[in-house]
């Protein structure tokens, strides 16, 4: 028997072996690459004869005005999105919890899941319609006798904007979970309660809440390890020029320093910043839900 | 539950149901309004005219897309790296997550290989390595750069390892008694009572080949090897990103495009992702309940 097991080992290495070798050329050797945020990367000469000069790309970094602004933003951004989509869905899947026509229920939650699978390169096309100088939102304002505005263009609401068309994309994808955990309640309880006399307002707010409460922690800790993931795909489609101040994000900013204006040593500097923070918070946030929520992750 | 019910809480479910068909309709809307646009007048869409309904009702532009071979051609490269890329990965994903199944008595190298997948999955180089890594492959530009470049879908094998642990013993044994090696096991007995949980997989790879446009953009050195989802990408929303710019200027420079052309092509890419939607709506739920978060 236990030569047999030795056998079928053998035979698990070797189904291992496809994706171990894949994940080591595409995962594991780009991290020996880090190596180039402590040098000062010179393509003609490679990865072993480039200079080694420490810290100094992290220090020059944290001197920038334009890394401090991309921080900023890309948190704001961030926490706005994590925020908003947990609030927007809970509230969604509330309110279609509420519906009795199975009909029109399965119909709101087919059409709300749709755009969830549509990229961002398609629906940036759309945003940008819908928001442009002769878009939707500006003829409905012109209706109140408003001049037309050219909206993508202004700093000032562009991550509102950003936050906005995300949470707006991801709601009915993000309300699945809800949904289905608001089918694990106990019915009884909403006798008891209309026994009770309570109406529904009160029993959604005594028992349908408390009922996810768990829910609603659990993605928000596991929504952590985020706090850096602006969203590259969105914001690079979305933004121009004109927004930078508000809208450049970690991503989009290491983009452009690394593939556009070829500065890798810095741009590997910023991307290994975001890497090991993001790393740590999500370490974190699967322990922390580990610990609150008793959920495993692996 | 309640039966009579007072005018109030009509009111409010009236309400409830009209807020729900808003939210129903906004998103509904962002497909109607591009098929408007394409199959309205060049002049009209341009004009920025179309907003709630096509305006002068013409194909012209579809029948512009046909003689295209620019679309064609990224069309073309778009569905080799998702059907190779989905294929591929759904392979390796299925081969690596039954091993990763057994438990550490059976396999003894188990929570050993677990612990690299998942530090790869929640740790990277980063953009400039990986790119600097694939370039000294020598495989820009080639296709096997979009199906590879991505790297394990770690989520993809996790998800599957959780499915084939709950893939009941008796059955498994049986087939070892019967003879079965594991490699027969594995496609002969697990595999096929496992498809939800493929087809789960498999939707969750296709979607995201389909719709990548990244690797596409750095990877692809020209035009003519661009996957669809960057062609579009370059096509309609192209803003210089590194000179400065004025509102007038970026007013203009969008108002450059071929409106109708434009959204014909939007149209069409989006088609597959419509078609397969049913499916998608249907296994995606257990999908996200499966795995319980997101990538």
């Amino acid at each position: 028997m236990k030569t047999r097991r030795i056998i079928v080992e053998k035979h698990y290495y070797l189904m291992m072996l496809p994706g171990m070798l894949w994940l080591v050329l595409f995962s594991i050797v780009p991290m020996s690459g880090i190596i180039m945020a402590f040098q000062d990367y010179n393509p003609g000469k490679g990865i072993f004869r480039s200079k080694w000069i420490g810290m100094e790309n992290f220090r020059y970094l944290m001197q920038l005005d334009d890394s401090k602004q991309v921080i900023i933003n890309t948190l704001i951004i961030s926490v706005g999105k994590i925020i908003f989509n947990l609030l927007v869905s809970l509230v969604f899947a509330l309110m279609l919890n509420e519906i009795r026509n199975l009909k029109y229920k399965k119909f709101v939650q087919t059409v709300v899941f749709l755009p969830h699978f549509i990229s961002w390169v398609v629906m940036s096309t759309i945003v940008i319609g819908v928001f442009g100088y002769t878009g939707v939102i500006n003829a409905i304002m012109g209706w109140f006798g408003r001049e037309p505005y050219l909206f993508m263009a202004d700093a000032s609401i562009f991550r509102q904007l950003v936050i906005g068309t995300e949470v707006w994309k991801e709601f009915g994808y993000n309300a699945v979970i809800f949904l289905a955990a608001l089918t694990s309640i106990n019915p009884n309880l909403y006798e008891a309660a209309a026994i009770d006399g309570a109406n529904r307002l009160q029993s959604t707010w005594y028992i349908t809440l408390p009922g996810l409460a768990s829910t609603i922690v659990l993605l928000g800790v596991l929504s952590l390890g985020n706090v850096l993931n602006a969203g590259f795909d969105q914001v690079y489609n979305l933004y121009n020029p004109l927004v930078y101040s508000t809208g450049d994000i970690l991503d989009t900013w290491i983009y452009r320093l690394g593939l556009q204006n070829l500065q890798y040593s810095l741009a590997t500097a910023a991307g290994l910043f975001k890497s090991a923070v993001s790393f740590i918070m999500i370490t974190v946030s699967y322990i922390l839900a580990y610990k609150f929520a008793d959920y495993k992750v692996f | 539950m309640v039966k009579s019910r007072s005018i109030g809480s009509r009111i409010l479910y009236a309400a409830n149901v009209l807020v729900l068909f808003i939210f129903a309709l906004s998103c509904i809307y962002p497909f109607w309004y591009t098929f408007s646009l394409s199959i309205s007048r060049k002049s009209a869409a341009n004009a920025g005219l179309v907003t709630f309904y096509p305006i002068g009702f013409t194909l012209s532009s579809y029948k512009e897309i046909i003689s295209d071979i620019k679309f064609f051609n990224s069309f073309w490269i778009s569905i080799q790296r998702t059907v190779l890329g989905t294929s591929l990965s759904l392979l390796v994903a299925i081969m690596m997550a039954y091993p990763l199944s057994k438990t550490k008595k059976e396999f003894k190298a188990r929570n050993i290989f677990m612990w690299i997948l998942i530090f790869c999955m929640l740790f990277n180089g980063g953009l400039i390595p990986w790119y600097i890594t694939v370039k000294s492959y020598k495989l820009l530009d080639t296709i096997w750069a979009l199906v590879l470049g991505g790297s394990v879908p770690v989520f993809n094998v996790i998800l599957l390892m959780n499915f084939f642990r709950n893939f009941p013993d008796d059955i498994e044994e049986a087939a070892i008694i019967d003879g079965s090696g594991p490699w027969r096991t594995l496609f002969t007995v697990i595999v096929p009572c496992s498809l939800p949980a493929i087809a789960t997989v498999t939707l969750f790879n296709g979607v995201y080949h389909w719709n990548e446009f990244f690797n596409g953009l750095v990877l692809m050195s020209n035009e003519t090897k661009y996957p669809l989802q960057t062609y579009i990408q370059q096509l309609v929303v192209n803003i210089p990103t590194d000179t400065e710019l004025t509102p007038d200027q970026y007013k203009r420079l969008s108002e450059l495009s071929n409106k109708s052309l434009d959204a014909a092509k939007v149209f069409i890419s989006i088609i597959p992702m419509l078609v397969v939607y049913p499916f998608l709506q249907k296994y995606f739920v257990s999908g996200i309940m499966l795995g319980a978060v997101k990538e």
